[in-house]
């Protein structure tokens, strides 16, 4: 007869708001097996896990079960209370009455009699449960960051500074990033190259970093502390070994008219380039699709100027596999885009803004390039239809964020400060100019910057209209911007002759895929989900993956660094350790009833099952029989539900243990 | 039936469907009372026979979620589970069970409010269609058979109406 100790928590009122607690504790009592039962306020608390030791020595318990919140939540708490108490931790579960009962049912007596059957439920858990123990495993002190924009560069400079490598993957031919495309930055009004550069620099020349541009994660194995990544690079069709960077390639190039993606399309490049003057690494790629070597076979101009013979025609995509211990994904945001989307789409388009057809109707960093010294123009607002200066400029902010009609209900956080910030820069560059922002709400929490806001409203005289636009459209040279001021409650048309859409920050392109490969959790955006929205925000559910930047969600820069820094704090803490405990929910097989059909063996997707040979004492071959690397498995199950003569178990999740609990129904 | 509550078992897996229901809570949204999750580490690990002997223990329907196609935790355990499922239902089908009471879902940690709806509408669903005694009944056939059987073969002595009658008391 076992000996359970259940402890249901009052979680101050979140449960016994709508549970009685006292009468689950009660019921448990009478659940046979169970020797000791209570309530208490907050088991969490130090005296609750206190009341947790006691009576496990005063009543001899031999399991425990806290009925509280999710073990999402505080299982290792009381699993580490309950390893104090002198017991296997893993002979404490958690009945989950607060997430899944006292929070989301209102009649009392219906929660009550829920809370005492979940409780029940867990108890035959907890009595067929088994003492485990951790599973040391070997860390490899080496981290993958992926993504080379802010917060890239700062989660792999802060790890490699801690004297730990790092491999950093970056997608584009340079790192970077959207930062170096932005002019200055709010709310100081810093050049962002001149604060960005120098870090792109450090992580080019850091002896631990090993920096991949033009490169791809193409596969993720392995688990927390072992993680095997396999990275495509791209055919750069240059030998990075042999460039100089000294740009004749790109001078000589005969192709020099495609636009620069660097300058959202506005700018001019070769098709052998380097994004921008100061991209790191200095190594110019060859774009396949534009260049005239690759598509007619005949040109051959940047391999005959080419001193050290670094131009490769034949070069072909590679791979290299990368032992990694942790991995940090920062790969940023795109904007979204006003065009027509596919119907099937649950993002819709903005028809009523000309679906992008206006040429001078532009987004938010085609600003920011118009306005940057190293962009297009020069750094002189120039508009892109007729290069004319424009007078009038409208801003439209929530172009997409906040719209749930369209399909994204989420503010993008950073629009309502860069537009303050674009009409500053107009101001400072067009003296006679005269700004205009359609807002819904200015939204500035940070440390100064509800000062820069007012500072552009009340000194830059922008003038701000709060409402939305309705309609907008080309007259002669003029677009016409119809909206409504709801504060005076009147229509407003005026004549621009820029307009500039704060449009909404979206996940990269390709997000779902890339956390699919690495198996992390995303939301319906494809921004990726941390583990708690509020104590794990940088980690993610899968062990060993943390977060970082615009990825996670729409972020400015001061808080894409501090979460790249706090990503590397937790890549340096799982560094601190030689050995990594893991949780030793593991499969293990039963050898005297294995058939060695090894139908586990096919359906396992770590590769985790062996073949074991069992020989008699002469050597003998007697069978072959499967064996799981404990190392390896990653303890999803899959293996026991297939295999036919049930000789195959994953520790804590047994089958006895799943039928108790349904016979407890 | 109008008193009828339904007893509704989930079979979910701890790193999506688990952990979105966990965020039905903490974002306080309502749903029927009548659900009783049985967390799992993935559904790749849930066996057809649980849902069997969950049907027989009184489940008058049966929820099986867990992570979207392609974002298992585990990598392909929600495959294995999809295609083991897709068998299972033809064959529970073949046994005469409605398939109205079996649902299969993906329900991602994001997707606190998708819970909401599935266990909603399994509930109501399920509620209108009334309880399912036959797998009961079978289980019922099951003991007396075994404790027929447990009694040396004299089951034709056994198996008088009398003690059938206080069997049918007891259960």
């Amino acid at each position: 007869m076992s000996r359970i100790g259940v402890f249901v928590c009052h979680c101050g009122e979140n449960i016994s708001r709508t549970v009685d607690v006292e009468r689950v504790a009660k019921a448990a009592g009478e659940i046979p097996g169970v020797a000791f039962s209570c309530d208490y306020k907050y088991m969490c608390s130090d005296p609750g896990q206190s009341l947790l030791k006691k009576a496990v020595a005063e009543h001899k318990l031999d399991g425990v079960l806290v009925a509280a919140c999710s073990p999402r939540m505080h299982e290792k708490t009381f699993r580490k209370a309950t390893e104090s108490a002198g017991l296997n931790p893993y002979l404490c579960e958690m009945a989950n009455i607060r997430e899944h009962c006292s929070w989301v049912h209102e009649d009392r007596e219906k929660a009550t009699e829920k809370a005492t059957d979940i409780v029940k439920l867990m108890v035959e858990r907890v009595r067929k449960g088994k003492s485990l123990a951790p599973i040391t495993v070997p860390v490899t002190k080496r981290a993958l960051v992926i993504g080379g924009g802010i917060a890239g560069i700062q989660a792999a400079l802060d790890i490699a500074d801690a004297g730990h490598r790092v491999v950093l993957v970056e997608r584009d031919p340079s790192i970077g990033g959207h930062m170096a495309q932005l002019s200055e930055t709010f709310p100081t009004l810093d050049c962002s190259q001149c604060i960005m550069t120098p870090k792109m620099v450090d992580v080019a020349n850091h002896p631990n970093i090993t920096l991949y541009t033009y490169a791809e994660i193409e596969k993720v194995d392995g688990y927390i502390g072992n993680f095997q990544v396999t990275v495509k690079h791209k055919a750069r069709s240059v030998d990075q070994s042999k460039c100089t960077g000294c740009g004749v390639c790109m001078t000589k190039c005969p192709k020099k008219k495609i636009p620069n993606e660097f300058d959202q399309g506005h700018g001019m490049r070769p098709a052998i380039y380097v994004p921008f003057p100061q991209a790191v690494p200095n190594t110019p790629v060859i774009d396949r699709e534009n260049c005239t070597m690759f598509q007619s076979g005949k040109c051959g101009v940047c391999a005959k100027v080419c001193g050290p013979g670094a131009v490769d025609y034949e070069q072909q995509d590679s791979f290299t596999v990368e032992d990694v211990g942790a991995i940090v994904v920062a790969t940023g945001f795109k904007l979204y885009t006003i065009d027509r989307k596919p119907d099937d789409s649950p993002i819709q388009g903005y028809g009523e803004f000309g679906y992008g057809t206006i040429p001078d109707v532009i987004d938010g960093l085609t600003f920011e390039r118009l306005a940057s010294a190293s962009g297009p123009t020069g750094g002189k607002i120039l508009r892109p239809s007729d290069g004319k200066e424009p007078k009038q400029v409208v801003f439209i902010q929530c172009v997409g964020s906040r719209a749930r009609e369209k399909g994204i209900s989420y503010c993008s956080k950073v629009c309502c400060m860069y537009t303050a910030k674009h009409t500053m820069l107009y101001h400072h560059k067009v003296h006679d100019g005269q700004a205009y922002v359609f807002f819904m709400d200015a939204r500035t929490p940070g440390k100064g910057y509800d000062e820069f806001w007012r500072r552009a409203v009340e000194e830059e005289e922008a003038v701000y209209i709060r409402g939305m636009v309705s309609r907008m459209y080309q007259k002669g040279d003029k677009i016409v911007v119809m909206g409504s001021d709801i504060q005076v409650g009147v229509q407003v048309e005026i004549e621009a002759d820029l307009v500039v859409l704060a449009t909404a920050v979206q996940a990269q392109d390709g997000a779902d895929l890339l956390a699919q490969k690495l198996g992390i959790s995303y939301d319906k955006y494809n921004f990726y989900s941390e583990a708690h929205a509020k104590l794990k925000p940088v980690e993610c559910a899968t062990a060993g993956i943390y977060l970082a930047g615009a990825c996670q969600g729409p972020k400015d820069i001061p808080d894409t660094v501090s979460q790249a820094s706090a990503a590397a704090a937790k890549v340096m803490t799982l560094f601190a350790k030689d050995q990594l405990e893991r949780d030793p929910v593991v499969a293990k097989v039963n050898e005297k009833y294995c058939v060695g059909c090894f139908a586990c063996k096919k359906v396992c997707a770590y590769g985790a099952i062996e073949e074991k040979e069992i020989r008699d004492r002469q050597g003998n071959l007697v069978k072959k029989v499967a064996y799981v690397n404990p190392g390896v498995c990653g303890g999803c199950g899959t293996c026991q539900a297939t295999c036919p003569s049930k000789s195959i178990e994953l520790d804590g999740y047994t089958d006895e243990q799943i039928m108790a609990m349904i016979e407890s129904l | 039936m109008p008193d009828f509550e339904p007893k509704i078992v989930a079979f979910v897996c701890t790193w999506c469907t688990y952990a979105g229901a966990d965020l039905a809570g903490t974002s306080r949204m309502q749903y029927p009372p009548n659900v009783r999750v049985l967390k799992f580490p993935c559904t790749g690990r849930i066996d057809p026979v649980f849902i069997l002997r969950a049907f027989q223990k009184g489940a008058d329907g049966v929820l099986v979620s867990g992570c979207h196609p392609g974002d298992c935790h585990y990598m392909a355990g929600n495959f294995h589970a999809r295609r083991r499922f897709a068998a299972f239902r033809a064959l529970l089908d073949f046994v005469g069970v409605d398939l109205n009471r079996l649902q299969f879902s993906w329900v991602s940690a994001a997707e606190g409010g998708k819970w909401v709806e599935v266990v909603t509408e399994l509930t109501e669903r399920v509620r209108t269609m009334g309880p399912m005694p036959e797998f009961k009944e079978l289980e019922h056939e099951e003991l007396w058979s075994t404790f027929a059987g447990a009694a040396g073969g004299k089951s034709a002595v056994l198996n008088s109406p009398e003690l059938k009658e206080a069997y049918d008391s007891i259960g």
